[in-house]
């Protein structure tokens, strides 16, 4: 058994995830669940479903990292760090030569080189409006009266694809309600709609130097009409973790663990030395 | 927690620009006393000499920026049809011309008798000034700087901006129906160099550790240096500033508790987010210590000759860091980054002013990749808040930071 346990929290703007790792690393458990808007309670509740769910009691929790959108408002928090840090250190953890990471979550998209021992490089995130979201994909998928959940497979499945040339989440809206009204089918209007998202992200990505291996990350990561289109347009495989939703809370929950072995480390020069 | 010393010169810069800008309101009914309105990077020398008082529509739109009444002023050029695209400078300032709200003592600046333009700083003043004319129908003077691509600047360039500089003179003296006093000039010139100089003393002090002040504070002791140079006064109050910095240094005063980290900064500030940026940066232990836009008021030419000091003014005005190509603008950056010791640069990509963001990402991706600077870019505007978010940008330094501070952590280890 584990003398303590490390948690990280991610606390995003659609949903809040948390990890908990034990002493030497280990992932013991994850818990996903929306926000809702209710970034204090979700956190809590996906805390709570987590402990509840190992065993392991609120006190051997020695550290509690918290990132996301909701970082700084989550109590009782050890750290708070961005999910810049987070994402790039939990892709790290995922697969040591990854050397790029996209994450696309629910309001930002994110482009980060990393240098070859997992540290942050240049990054870029996307600028003032929710276009190459999770959210611009939900948006659109209500527009269409379907589940959030279809997109992927009814994108990878369709041979033709809707030309959608706004990003913009209101402008792209009208857009597909009008390529509707003409006559084209939901399968080639979600593949455009994916495309969208892709082209948007592959500028990201280009400014900041697209260097393979690329790992991408966030709940958008599930969506294979996302990832198809983007390792068609730049080119590259994608590598997609098992659950690429739960990086970021991952990485807070390492950063954790770091932080309480560097402690530690302190801890003993100091009593060798008195 | 140790209370952050204010700096005690900021009292009389307030007063020194309360006096000039009282002075130049009051002269607005008086016949006798013309205005002139310029642009920042315009030959003012020519003006004090001539004893025509300049206003810098530029200034004046900063000071409504950092009173929060600018989007409400841009809005009433918007609703002209003036694009949203458009400098917000320039929204400011015409939205201002045309309805008479404006920052000074209430109200607008002062009614122009002539206007000077140059375009040493952008292009997009040339129409602006044309559309100031239009306004206001008076003579306008346009001063045209060629751009210049190479490190070293052209001597026909030089040439053609003496030149220009002559001409000025005669339109002057046209406005003010006095012939133009060429010994007053030289006075003015000697007084605008002895300032322009102890602007870059002041700033060169900022290379120590921990910096006296920091860019936050520079941004708003620009204000003398713009309006005022060639100025008895301006000089005055710098000579003031350094002794009190000196003093500081002395005494080991810093702008921070703890200086851990030190930064750059390229382009305008966000007038309107001055005190947002500097606590956010001060929460990670970061001063920002130089900054490109500062610095642009006291470029001196290279080889200048002092022996003729209208050659080496013709040359000055060329010389500034955004008349210049990405040559010019990497040797900059990287000496700012070598003398001000610099962890990072922080670059506000300002939707407002493309002269001077364009280029930046190039910039940046050579500060990293050449010489392993650390590069933060902010999309902003230096005016307009609508094209701002807290949330975004403070989300950035933090990240930004973060990086800085492990950068380092692993130089030191």
């Amino acid at each position: 058994m584990s003398a303590y346990y490390v948690m990280g929290l991610d606390i995003g703007s659609a949903t809040a995830k948390a990890v908990l790792l034990d002493e030497s690393g280990y992932s013991l458990a994850f818990a996903v669940r929306p926000t809702r808007g209710r970034l204090v309670q979700s956190a809590e509740e996906v805390k709570q479903e987590i402990l509840a769910h190992t065993g392991v009691s609120e006190e051997a929790v020695k550290a509690i990292i918290t990132t996301g959108y909701g970082r700084d408002i989550v109590q009782n928090k050890t750290k708070s760090l961005t999910e810049i840090t987070c994402h790039a250190r939990g892709a790290y953890a995922t697969m040591p030569n990854i050397r790029f990471v996209i994450d696309i979550g629910g309001q930002d998209s994110k482009a980060i080189l990393l240098e070859p021992d997992g540290q942050v490089g240049r990054f870029e995130m996307n600028d003032k409006c929710a276009a190459g979201t999770g959210r611009f994909l939900e948006v659109m998928a209500r527009t269409l009266g379907i589940h959030l959940d279809e997109m992927g497979d009814m994108a990878i499945h369709s041979e033709k694809y809707s030309k959608i040339s706004s990003t913009c989440t209101v402008f792209a809206e009208s857009e597909v309600i009008s390529l509707l009204a003409q006559g084209e089918e939901i399968p080639a209007v979600v593949s455009g709609l994916c495309r969208a998202i892709a082209e948007r992200v592959y500028g990201l990505a280009s400014r900041v130097g697209i260097t393979p291996p690329i790992m991408m990350t966030g709940g958008v990561a599930k969506n294979k009409g996302v990832v198809n289109w983007l390792s068609r347009i730049l080119n590259q495989e994608m590598i997609i973790p098992p659950e690429p939703q739960i990086i970021g809370a991952l990485g807070a929950g390492i950063m954790g663990l770091e932080m309480i072995k560097k402690s530690n480390e302190k801890m003993n020069i100091i009593t060798q030395n008195t | 927690m140790s209370q952050r010393v204010p700096i005690r010169a900021t009292a009389k810069m307030k007063e020194l620009m309360g006096f000039y800008y009282m002075m130049a309101k009051s002269a607005e009914n008086d016949p006798n006393q013309k205005i002139a309105w310029i642009t920042s990077g315009g030959p003012v020398e020519i003006l004090h000499a001539a004893g025509v008082i300049p206003i810098y529509p530029e200034n004046v739109a900063a000071m409504a920026g950092t009173m929060k009444i600018s989007d409400e002023i841009c809005a009433i050029a918007e609703e002209q049809g003036f694009s949203r695209d458009l400098c917000s400078y320039a929204r400011t300032d015409i939205g201002s011309a045309l309805s008479g709200k404006g920052p000074i003592m209430g109200s607008a600046s002062p009614k122009p008798d002539l206007l000077v333009c140059c375009n040493n700083i952008c292009g997009t003043v040339t129409k602006w000034y044309e559309e100031l004319q239009r306004i206001f129908n008076v003579p306008l003077i346009f001063i045209d700087a060629p751009f210049q691509y190479g490190i070293k600047d052209r001597p026909e360039a030089i040439d053609y901006m003496e030149a220009q500089l002559r001409r000025m003179m005669e339109q002057v003296s046209e406005v003010t129906g006095k012939p133009f006093d060429m010994d007053k000039f030289m006075e003015t010139l000697e007084l605008s160099d002895r300032a322009v100089k102890l602007w870059r003393e002041i700033q060169d002090l900022l290379q120590h550790k921990p910096a006296p002040m920091n860019s936050f504070d520079t941004f708003i002791h620009l204000a003398p240096i713009v309006t005022l140079r060639g100025t008895q006064g301006c000089i005055e109050y710098y000579e003031t500033l350094k002794a009190e910095l000196l003093e500081r240094i002395e005494q080991g005063i810093g702008t921070l508790e703890k200086e851990e980290y030190r930064l750059g900064w390229d382009n305008l500030p966000v007038w309107f987010k001055i005190k947002f940026l500097s606590e956010r940066f001060s929460q990670h232990n970061a001063a920002l210590v130089v900054s490109t836009y500062t610095r642009s008021f006291c470029y001196q030419a290279e080889d200048r000759d002092i022996s003729n000091p209208l050659r080496a003014m013709s040359a000055d005005y060329l010389a500034g860091y955004i008349n210049h190509g990405l040559d010019f603008r990497e040797r900059e950056l990287t000496e700012m980054v070598r003398d001000f010791s610099l962890d990072g640069f922080v670059m506000h990509s300002n939707r407002s002013c493309r002269a001077y963001s364009f280029g930046q990402y190039e910039l940046a991706r050579t500060l990293e990749d050449k010489y392993g600077v650390p590069v933060l870019l902010i999309e902003a505007d230096q005016n307009d808040t609508r094209m701002w978010s807290d949330e975004q940008v403070g989300n950035r330094i933090d990240a930004f930071m973060e990086r800085v501070a492990s950068k380092k952590q692993r130089n030191i280890a």
